[in-house]
């Protein structure tokens, strides 16, 4: 599968105006790539990921186009997306907690679910079981009460459910964030499985935490202010990023091992500009410690290596 | 009685992108005070406009008619079962007993106003001590507030106020407000207490508490402010209940002994066979007040609930 | 499970004996001879009926015993049904008036609850669907619910009973009829009552109405639902969810309701002289007649109190999380 997005606009309607979150974005997915989608809270991120699957009920689709397996996907009709969620599209949301309805058993609810979608239970009872014992759930669990179930448990309940179709394109909206780190570790390589047994053919892992998408993500987006800001593969984006942001985002990771007993740890300076009226040009450019002139235009997403792309003149050059 | 479910609970906004209205890093945006924001808001919802209309139409009648009113309520005139007439001033005709029915509705609208502020405001205050108090405190203290709530609660209060009024001799519309206020409160505690319990969880509670507030003054400066809006509406809705029980009081013959009310209206009207006698005017008005001015109370709840929450109002 | 009915009934035990100590103590709150205070207020002519009723009062209160034995005695007679004597129409004990009426109130309290409570749910789940729907019955339901019972019997009785004269404007059944178990009266009976019922139930209607817009609005905005909706499940599934999660809360507040509707029905049976409790009630505060209003109180609190156990026990066996033994608190 793989996942075309053409200068996509995605906005908030509010009273003040239209918050841009997702203004232009361009992108592509390739066929089973697990893409991750890093930025600060509030940068977009979570709106792109799921203005994909479900516009909700203040977002408004302003402009672009996406395109998945070839075929145009029509986000802004909620109607015709039906056909495509779940069984093309899905998404494990960031809700994903307390995404179970509480007075229906885990089991009677799934029924129900694939029921409503012209999906005969019996015909994946089997294959249900057998991925949740994958991920460490018992059959038990089937029977059960949400309520019965630790967070941790819904929470791959959920990833379960979300995948059971075997979507193309799955968006995971952080799936780590609520988890603590020995489950972080352990959902995060339940996603790259996933993948590899072809549950799910491509993936956009959305989290602010950069050190997830170092060990699952082939290839990460780091997206800033509603823009796109650089994309490389994962290694790449950690070991030898170009755009400034990006570079400051990660030095500013504290290392393991290593003691910050002479320098102390860098944030970035200032926030990021409201989305309200967004500043014209580059939106890093009043933290951008490279801003130059040429800044007050903003710098198109260019390709500057084998699969790095980057939107910055300086890192360009 | 306002029906379950009316009241709705506060919501907790959204993590919306930045520079959505509400989000900390506003600055950049027009500023927009919050209670400029809300009164914007306030004089555009249809239903909070009507209902404010029509409650201070009647709280003006209540408070001019009876200044107005040609004749005493309770006196005997002249005329029996006169229909509306602009002649004498007996705009609402007289009853079976040649009173005048304006005067004593005018009347009664000020009573029933006067029991509602009362009622309900007593109502209200004791509710607020239970619910803040077994909401912040939590643990034994909680235990026996709601249990104690539960009792007041399943007793049907109706039944106790009959109980309590009928050996009374002499009541006054105070004893009467005061009876409706500490028996209506079970219902406004359990609701302050559901939302104190949430605030309390919160970190700007937990902050206070570090800076040494005394739990008084956390409950009056950080949690009740909060919840202003929501006390706010919930004495709106108790304000209602206690004239809808005022009345049906009065309409058993528990009413003020000494005064006129819309229920008594009511009562005495079908006591003197007013229906059959097609004496409609006498029957008809008292009901219809109440009516309008419990429902429109009830609107106007409803239009400060999409005021308050920003999630309900529409786009 | 059973930690939860444990505290029911202790709640109801406690409130049970809480209303029993206050029935009982009311009177004795009055300044002076309580009984005196009663006999003056009635002002009996006939001196041998007076003499009765003195020594009736006087064995009820018992006023010769100390406090505490008086309180005991209380609960002995209560315990043995023995209500006391009607003072207006001695010599019926108030258990027999009582007994009578009851099947009155309850014929027009069961059926006008259960019905509005169906029908109100079920109207206020349309009204969450639609919008158009939504603009137009909300207000009718508002209006409906803010209209006090005995305003819309007086008008109910006004229009079809003196105006058009399609139903008969009071009573339970036509006295003039015969009295036997058939289909005549069995339609009589249904005449006379079919008023009474429709204004108590829809005035509770549009308050289960509103109540259940409100829920279901609440629930459809649900973590669950918008999940569902973005696994691309049906609008119909979604509602099916969102309308049984918020059939809970109503259903406690059946309990909590139970009270309002006991007030409409006392008051509407007054305004259709109907033969009920509130009839009695009625007849005994203006006869000043201190018995039967303390005996009919007590009889309220028992129906509510197992009123009130009947649904919890409903509630337990539909909600799966009271049964888990989770917490409790706050439902509602």
């Amino acid at each position: 599968m793989s996942l075309a997005v053409d200068d996509l606009r995605v906005y908030y309607r509010t009273l003040h105006g239209d918050v841009r979150a997702v203004d232009g974005v361009t992108f592509d997915i390739a066929d089973g790539e697990i893409m991750g989608l890093a930025g600060e809270s509030g940068c977009g991120k979570s709106s792109l990921g799921n203005s994909l699957v479900y516009l909700t009920g203040r977002m408004r689709f302003v402009g672009g186009s996406v395109e998945l397996d070839g075929a145009p996907l029509p986000i802004w009709d909620f109607e015709a997306m039906n056909r495509h969620r779940f069984k093309e599209i899905s998404v494990i949301p960031q809700y994903a907690m307390s995404a179970l309805n509480p007075t229906r058993k885990i089991g009677a609810m799934t029924a129900d679910l694939l029921g409503s979608r012209g999906i005969h239970y019996k015909h994946l009872a089997h294959e249900f079981v057998r991925r949740l014992e994958l991920v460490g759930l018992s059959e038990e669990v089937l029977g059960m009460y949400p309520m019965e179930l630790s967070g941790g448990m819904k929470q791959r309940a959920v990833m379960v459910i979300s995948t059971l179709l075997d979507p193309s394109l799955l968006i995971a909206d952080e799936i780590t964030s609520a988890l603590d780190v020995s489950t972080q570790k352990a959902v995060a390589e339940m996603l790259v499985e996933f993948r590899d047994r072809g549950f799910v053919k491509s993936m956009i892992v959305i989290t602010h935490d950069m050190s997830i998408l170092y060990q699952v993500a082939d290839t990460i987006l780091v997206m800033y202010a509603g823009h796109l800001v650089e994309k490389a593969p994962a290694g790449v984006i950690i070991d030898s990023p170009r755009h400034p942001y990006t570079r400051l985002l990660i030095s500013s990771l504290p290392e393991v091992g290593v003691r910050y007993a002479e320098r102390r740890l860098h944030g970035i300076p200032g926030t990021p500009p409201a989305l309200l009226n967004p500043p014209e040009g580059c939106r890093f450019r009043d933290r951008c410690p490279l801003a130059s002139a040429k800044c007050a235009h903003t710098p198109p997403f260019v390709e500057i290596g084998d699969g790095h792309r980057v939107a910055c003149w300086e890192a360009a050059a | 009685m306002s029906a379950p479910g009316n009241v709705s609970t506060v919501t907790t906004r959204d993590e919306l992108p930045a520079g959505t209205a509400g989000s900390p890093r506003d600055e950049e945006a027009k500023p927009v005070s919050g209670l400029r924001e809300t009164l914007y808001f306030a004089v555009r919802n249809k239903k909070l406009v009507f209902g404010l209309t029509v409650t201070l139409s009647m709280l003006a009648l209540a408070i001019l008619g009876p200044l107005i009113a040609r004749h005493p309520p309770l006196e005997y005139g002249g005329h029996l079962s006169l229909a509306p007439t602009t002649q004498d001033g007996y705009w609402l005709g007289t009853t079976l007993l040649g009173q005048d029915v304006f005067s004593q509705f005018v009347t009664g609208l000020r009573m029933a106003f006067i029991v509602g502020a009362l009622g309900g405001g007593i109502a209200a205050i004791v509710g607020m001590v239970v619910g803040f108090t077994a909401g912040y405190r939590g643990g034994i203290v909680d235990e026996l507030l709601n249990m104690v709530t539960n009792v007041v609660l399943v007793i049907p209060t109706f039944a106790l106020l009959l109980v309590i009024a009928a050996y009374l001799q002499v009541r006054g519309i105070m004893t009467e407000a005061i009876f409706i206020g500490l028996t209506s409160w079970p219902w406004a505690a359990r609701a302050v207490r559901a939302q104190t319990f949430s605030l309390t969880s919160r970190d700007f509670v937990s902050l206070a508490r570090l800076s040494g507030s005394n739990s008084r003054q956390i409950i009056f400066k950080e949690i009740a402010p909060n919840m202003s809006s929501y006390l706010f509406m919930m004495f709106i809705l108790l304000f209602g209940g206690a004239i809808l029980i005022a009345a049906t009081l009065d309409f058993i013959g528990l009413g003020p002994s000494n005064t006129i009310s819309l229920g008594m209206m009511m009562q005495l009207s079908v006591q003197n066979a007013a229906l059959q006698l097609h004496l409609w005017w006498w029957f008809l008005p008292p009901g219809l007040a109440i009516m309008a001015i419990v429902g429109s109370l009830y609107v106007m709840n409803v239009g400060l609930d999409e005021v308050f929450n920003p999630r309900l109002r529409s786009m | 499970m059973l930690r939860y009915l444990l505290r029911k009934l202790l709640i109801y035990s406690l409130t049970f004996v809480v209303a029993v100590t206050i029935d009982w103590s009311i009177p004795h709150l009055m300044p002076g001879n309580p009984v005196l205070a009663l006999m003056s207020r009635i002002q009996i002519q006939n001196p041998q009926v007076a003499q009765h009723v003195y020594a009736s009062y006087m064995r009820s209160f018992n006023l010769d015993l100390p406090l505490w034995k008086q309180y005991y005695y209380f609960w002995v007679s209560l315990v043995h049904g023995d209500l006391g004597t009607s003072i207006m129409q001695f010599p019926t004990p108030v258990s027999s008036i009582i007994l009578h009426a009851i099947p009155y109130t309850l014929g027009l309290l069961i059926p006008a609850t259960l019905l509005s409570w169906y029908v109100g749910n079920k109207l206020g789940a349309l009204a969450a669907r639609r919008k158009v729907l939504d603009n137009t019955l909300l207000p009718f339901g508002y209006i409906l619910t803010a209209t006090p019972y005995m305003w819309i019997a007086i008008l109910m009785s006004f229009l079809f009973a003196v105006t058009w004269q399609v139903l008969p404007v009071g009573y339970a059944y036509d006295p003039t009829a015969g009295r036997g178990w058939s289909l005549t009266f069995g339609y009589d009976l249904f005449r006379h009552w079919l008023l009474p019922f429709l204004s108590l139930f829809l005035v509770a209607c549009g308050g289960w109405a509103i109540g259940m817009r409100n829920l279901i609005i609440y629930e459809l905005e649900a973590d669950y639902a918008h999940y569902l909706e973005s696994l691309g499940a049906p609008r119909k599934l979604v509602r099916k969810y969102a309308f049984r999660n918020a059939l809970l809360p109503q259903i406690t507040g059946l309990a909590l309701a139970l009270g309002a509707v006991i007030a409409g029905a006392l008051v509407t049976e007054i305004v259709f002289s109907y033969p009920g409790l509130g009839y009695q009630i009625y007849r005994a505060i203006t006869n000043e007649d201190y018995f039967v209003i303390q005996g009919i109180f007590l009889f309220i609190i028992v129906g509510v109190l197992i009123a009130n156990f009947v649904v919890d026990i409903v509630y337990m066996i539909v909600d799966p999380r009271t049964r888990i033994g989770m917490q409790e608190g706050g439902q509602a």
